[in-house]
């Protein structure tokens, strides 16, 4: 990591590879609006050099426009982008210095995966020898040095995304953009592959941005995510964060799995089928901003309670019935590591508990529901 | 064993349907091959009738007499008409690729990369060519070329401009096709991300991945000027089809003759340029049986 390279001063090596010190970048109230449809609404968001932050949301949250937006694939309406304090909104995509995946396999059908490779760096006029080193390391870096005389479609999916990938980064870039480049693969592939991104993003220390609707995909590998909606970061966060803490009802029911509950907000607390519940400080400022009385009176919500912070507890005999709201089981999966029972409570709403392996239910059989007594997100009802 | 595995030394495996016979509902073999004969047969009988009347002799039999009389030097001022219209006809074929390659292919590929918004108007005005019958199209050019022969003079050339026009629908449709089958604007994306320049995108990525579109285009464009009559003839310029028809008049044989070759010129390009598979083609059978899996 310590020595320099010359003629690049953001690059250094490891191992024999090169690499590049991460970027800042800051978008700062950035907008983008396609005629009379706004799709990004002025947009604040500071990335730190060498993070790697994933941008998740549903179709149509904006969060590739943002990311296309940054390559300069896409003109801003308003604002600006920052990359290592510079403001590159007026600099042309060839110019940007940032290499994009993208979903679709953008190979060029008729190079070789050597001479794709190689693009970035005769657009560069790189000289043929170091060229010719510096693919040979980038295929060697995605595992795909056999493959270098190989075109495009003597490849599979997931080779063609590694190939794209060493052709995004043998430039060295300032940042890698990922715009939902594991979406056409299969789940087994995908996972590998998320994982080795990863890897490469750590071992190389570049600053990455990665667009997906996948939120499994973006909590196992982001640094921080950017949960979007309507072209607006609902919250910024470490994958903990965000699951645990939810700033909005939207990210508490986006992000992970929640039982939807009939509650009744009152003093900072919820009252849910019979139990009180902490709200999330977050969550309960929605309510309250700033205006204590606003929680103090009671008002009907609808609470996000996670399935593993519910309890089921069997019911061995009527007599020795548990303190609980009282449930039928509907169906109990294996999920390896946990299973996941459906239950039905009395009144016919139906919620998921997450529970160890040792404990088995079956269906038609009682049971009782304990809550754990974990802070849990709301909204108005 | 079983009945149906392949191995060698071992009774011969019962012949199976192929797969795309019966998966992907494909017509089978036969069917196929009927088709191309029948197929073949349109094109190929003209064509030897048209050999077997040259080779026709005046004293009965046949001969190469009419070929021979076509080259033969006594002969150079009776076909020195028909010498000109093939020579006109080959540079204004040259010409009208030369306009295909240079104006058409960057504007469609503009429009379809930059300007997607327009591709319908695009292809609208494109089918005017062949919506406005060609004899309106020369009442309509007569008064333009009066200005164009004031401007550039009278040349054969100038007749390339109509062309262009008369090309405009077949270059566009085999061009634009080529185009979304390659997802060109993916591809350019992440040249231009790497990159490259405009220009850069054109040449080195939307140029070849064109390759068979632009071939078509091209022969397309020579076809149709080779065998353009009505705008050349009403405006007074020689070419091969106009002088074809006078030749005709005289000496039909010779007229059948030219006809032929240039059929027959046209197919073997045809033949060849369609043989030709472009670096990274999908046309290897054991290039596909390398692709592994997803993984």
């Amino acid at each position: 990591m310590a020595d320099v390279q010359t003629g690049d001063p953001a690059a250094s090596t490891s191992g024999g590879r090169a690499l590049r010190k991460g970027t800042p970048i800051r978008f700062e109230s950035v907008s983008k609006a396609y005629g009379d449809t706004t799709v990004l609404h002025g947009i604040d968001l500071d990335i730190r050099p060498g993070e790697f932050i994933a941008l998740l949301g549903p179709s149509g949250c904006g969060k590739t426009t943002m990311l296309r937006c940054l390559a300069g694939l896409e003109q801003l309406t308003g604002g600006s982008i920052l990359v290592d304090g510079e403001d590159i909104s007026p600099v042309p995509v060839n110019k940007r210095d940032m290499s994009v995946v993208f979903q679709a396999y953008s190979l060029f059908p008729h190079m070789t995966v050597a001479q794709n490779v190689g693009f970035g760096l005769e657009m560069r006029r790189v000289g043929k020898a170091e060229r010719a080193t510096r693919v040979a390391e980038a295929l060697e870096l995605v595992g795909l040095g056999h493959t270098a005389d190989r075109y495009a479609h003597q490849l599979s999916g997931g080779q063609q995304q590694r190939v794209a990938l060493a052709r995004a980064l043998v430039t060295r870039p300032r940042a890698l953009l990922l715009d939902e480049p594991l979406s056409a693969l299969d789940a087994k592939v995908r996972t590998r592959l998320r994982d080795e991104i990863k890897a490469i993003q750590v071992e190389l220390g570049i600053t990455t941005i990665f667009v997906t609707h996948d939120q499994e995909e973006a909590l196992a590998v982001a640094d921080r995510v950017a949960v979007m909606r309507d072209g607006v970061i609902e919250q910024l966060g470490t994958p903990e964060d965000l699951y645990n803490r939810p700033e909005t009802p939207f990210v508490a029911s986006f992000i992970g799995e929640s039982n939807r509950m009939p509650g009744t907000l009152s003093d900072g607390k919820v009252s849910v089928a019979g139990a009180t519940l902490p709200v999330l400080p977050a969550a309960l400022r929605t309510f309250d901003p700033g205006d204590a009385s606003v929680t103090r009176e009671a008002r009907n919500v609808t609470a996000f309670v996670r399935p593993e912070h519910l309890r089921l507890v069997r019911v061995e005999s009527p007599a020795t019935t548990p303190e609980g709201l009282p449930v039928t089981v509907v169906s109990s999966g294996f999920f390896g590591a946990h299973r996941r029972t459906v239950v039905r409570l009395d009144g016919g709403n139906l919620l998921t508990v997450q529970h160890g392996t040792s404990e088995q239910f079956v269906a038609d059989e009682r049971a009782v529901l304990q809550f754990r007594g974990d802070a849990v997100a709301v909204e108005a009802a | 064993m079983s009945e149906t595995t392949p191995h060698a030394g071992r009774p011969r495996a019962k012949k199976l349907p192929s797969p795309a016979a019966t998966v992907s509902g494909q017509a089978p073999a036969w069917l196929r091959r009927t088709i191309i004969w029948v197929i073949g047969g349109v094109f190929l009988v003209p064509l030897l009738a048209m050999l077997e009347f040259t080779l026709r002799q005046h004293g009965g039999g046949y001969g190469a007499e009419h070929w021979l009389a076509l080259i033969d030097p006594e002969n150079s001022r009776m076909y020195r008409n028909l010498l000109k219209g093939i020579g006109n006809s080959l540079l204004l074929a040259v010409i009208t690729i030369a306009i295909v390659w240079v104006l058409f292919l960057p504007t469609i590929v503009l429009v379809h990369l930059q300007f997607p918004r327009l591709s319908r108007l695009f292809e609208l005005l494109t089918v005017l060519p062949i919506a406005v019958p060609a004899i309106v199209l020369v009442v309509g050019l007569a008064p333009l070329y009066s200005v164009i022969v004031q401007l550039f003079g009278g040349d054969i050339w100038t007749l390339a401009l109509a062309y262009g026009i008369l090309v405009l629908p077949f270059a566009y449709r085999a061009i634009v096709s080529e185009l979304q089958g390659m997802n060109a604007l993916t591809l350019a994306e992440a040249a231009r991300s790497l990159g490259a320049s405009w220009l850069t995108v054109l040449v080195r990525i939307i140029v070849p991945g064109l390759r068979r579109g632009l071939t078509s285009a091209t022969l397309i464009t020579a076809a149709v000027v080779l065998g353009e009559f009505t705008v050349s003839s009403l405006l007074n310029r020689v070419t091969l089809q106009v002088a074809l028809v006078e030749v005709s008049k005289s000496d039909p044989y010779a007229a059948v003759i030219t006809s032929l070759l240039s059929l027959v010129t046209v197919f073997v390009l045809l033949f060849v340029f369609t043989s030709i598979r472009p670096k990274g083609s999908r046309s290897s059978r054991k290039k596909k049986k390398e692709v592994g899996s997803n993984g």
